[in-house]
């Protein structure tokens, strides 16, 4: 299922202003890749190009390419909501439909475009999901209750549970930990360990301890200043990222020496 | 929790100090709230007490002389609900689809003159669409309601003949609605403008198109806004009395045909007409009516929160 992503020369804007840079990277199939970097390098907004999520903002758009296992997410004719179907994203504050109960949020992605479902495969694929994200135990007995009920822990789980559902080749997860307590956020973590047999995943994080224990690659981006794009500054396996950059910029940031 | 103490009783904890501000704006906020309370029962006190008359009294002293009160009162029912019902019917699908576009859709500067023309539209007298009623809609529609009888005569709504005059109960519900439709309008857009990106987003990012993303995530978040506005179009489409007076003109009957000329009255209407020449038990008769308008008014209302209420824990709100 998990797809290599090839990034060339990426440009990022928001009407006039220029957010990212001239990125180009690789990301590995069934690996777990890190966007770190100080807040409005511009990982964010990155981060959602993957997936086409930025054009959500009026005037957003971008120069170059994304090739998802050499097709180009911004090809002619290439429709958003395909990408994203192919794409799934966790975002920083859980958000499980507060409307929905528990299974119908699992089953969310599923059922858009009409697609039909019998009761039991949706059953199957609900109990497989959540079992996937390791939330099927502790919520099993109250699938019908709304998914807001659940803490937030939990609701985050319910949305990797949701994302995962419809199958997905890349999740992406911006800050998925953020608004976490430890506990919690051990338990993403230990879930993104499992995910990565299946899906290549990509992380955005400010917790540094977060990214050197999930990554397999780290990528570091900055700013020089107020105003200016974000770029990206050094991308390589994460022990060298933590260990030995090659990059001044990077060893500051990562050993709490960044201004 | 061993370390907690034991919570002061009350009699020990020491008593806040007081501000007086604070004894004004609480003080002020109560006698505001109860205000309302009282407003509201002596109006039913009012309506109650000279109603009574009109309950007992002989059915021959009514005018018209109806077999009971009753047989006085329902057609007026009917006629208040049917008349209500098509407008909140023709009024809701459009006021959902308008505020969406203004919340959704529209590019922002366009959004915001169709807001403001939509709160001038709430500004409007109800007598000038009355008059916009008669003399413009009546005239207009009455071709469409002979082509609707002559060819969908056979549905019962559309049954033969039409008016000759455009005047109907259909016309009457849409002068209604167009009344109706700002508020409706107005509230929609509000709670569709409050759905959280969060979860807009989270909709889109499972390859929502736009439209699904609404069904998904706007509408049933803005589930209990739709019926709250709903049901304040519908309470004003209940107690409207000058546009219905003006258009209609009304017969004692009960039918569900909206475009022949016999046409059921609404209680509202039927008061401002009735009144001015009203004497003796007939003001009773007639206050009598406004007490069941109230009741309906009272019903309509319980229902919809108990629609809202039914489904709280999937709100959105917790």
């Amino acid at each position: 299922m998990s797809k290599r992503i090839e990034v060339r020369d990426l440009n990022v804007y928001y009407g006039k202003f220029k957010a990212v840079e001239d990125v180009s990277l690789t990301i590995e199939p069934r690996s777990v890749t890190a966007f770190i970097g100080p807040s409005g390098c511009g990982k964010s907004t990155f981060i959602r190009t993957l997936n086409r999520m930025h054009e959500v903002i009026p005037g957003a758009y971008v120069e170059g390419e994304v090739l998802v296992d050499g097709d180009n997410l911004y090809g002619a004719g290439i429709d958003p909501v395909l990408v994203r179907r192919q794409v799934g994203m966790v975002f920083q504050r859980p958000n499980p439909f507060p409307t929905m109960s528990i299974a119908d949020n699992v089953l969310a992605g599923v059922k858009l475009n009409n697609r039909r479902i019998s009761k039991s495969d949706a059953d199957d694929l609900v109990e497989k999901s959540l079992q996937g994200a390791n939330l099927w135990n502790e919520v099993k007995d109250r699938l019908d209750r709304p998914g807001s009920s659940l803490s937030g822990g939990q609701q985050q789980r319910l949305c990797i549970a949701r994302a995962i559902a419809v199958e997905p080749e890349v999740i992406l997860m911006d800050e998925p930990c953020s608004a976490l307590d430890p506990i919690s956020t051990l338990a993403i973590e230990d879930l993104i360990e499992e995910l990565k047999r299946d899906y290549t995943i990509v992380i955005v994080t400010h917790n540094m301890q977060q990214a050197s224990r999930v990554s397999d690659k780290t990528a570091f981006f900055t700013i020089a200043g107020t105003g200016m794009p974000g770029t990206l500054i050094e991308y390589d396996d994460t022990s060298v990222i933590f260990s030995n950059p090659s990059v001044k910029a990077t060893e500051d940031y990562v050993s709490g020496k960044f201004g | 929790m061993t370390a907690t103490a034991t919570p002061p009783t009350a009699a020990e904890s020491p008593r806040a100090y007081q501000r007086l501000g604070d004894r004004v704006f609480s003080k002020s906020a109560l006698i505001a709230g109860s205000l309302i309370l009282v407003i509201l029962a002596a109006v039913a006190i009012f309506l109650v007490a000279q109603s009574l008359p009109a309950l007992v009294a002989d059915p021959n002293d009514f005018i018209g002389r109806p077999d009971s009160f009753w047989a006085y009162v329902w057609p007026l029912v009917f006629g208040t609900l049917w008349s209500a019902s098509l407008a909140l019917l023709m009024a809701l699908p459009l006021a959902i689809g308008i505020a969406l576009f203004i919340s959704h859709f529209a590019p922002r500067r366009l959004a915001q003159a169709l807001g403001y023309i939509i709160d001038l539209l709430a500004a409007v007298p109800s007598v000038v669409y009355g008059l916009w009623g008669i003399g413009v809609l009546a005239p207009a529609v009455q071709p469409l309601y002979t082509w609707l009888t002559e060819n969908l005569g056979w549905i019962p709504l559309f049954a033969p003949p039409a008016s000759g005059t455009g005047r109907t109960i259909l016309t009457a519900a849409i002068v209604l609605g167009v009344m109706i439709l700002p508020v409706m309008t107005a509230i929609c857009r509000e709670v569709f403008l409050q759905t959280p990106v969060l979860h807009e987003e989270a909709a889109l990012a499972l390859g929502a198109t736009r439209w699904e993303m609404i069904r998904m995530a706007v509408l049933p978040f803005g589930r209990p806004g739709i019926v709250s506005g709903a049901m304040l179009g519908l309470g004003r489409a209940l107690g409207e009395t000058m546009a219905v007076a003006m258009v209609l003109s009304p017969a004692a009957v009960v039918s569900f045909a909206v475009l022949q000329s016999r046409n059921p009255s609404t209680i509202a209407a039927n008061i401002a007409l009735s009144f001015p020449e009203s004497y003796g038990v007939n003001v009773n008769l007639l206050i009598a009516t406004g007490l069941v308008l109230f009741v309906i008014t009272l019903i309509v209302n319980s229902i919809a929160r108990w629609v809202v209420n039914r489904r709280k824990d999937f709100s959105g709100a917790n």
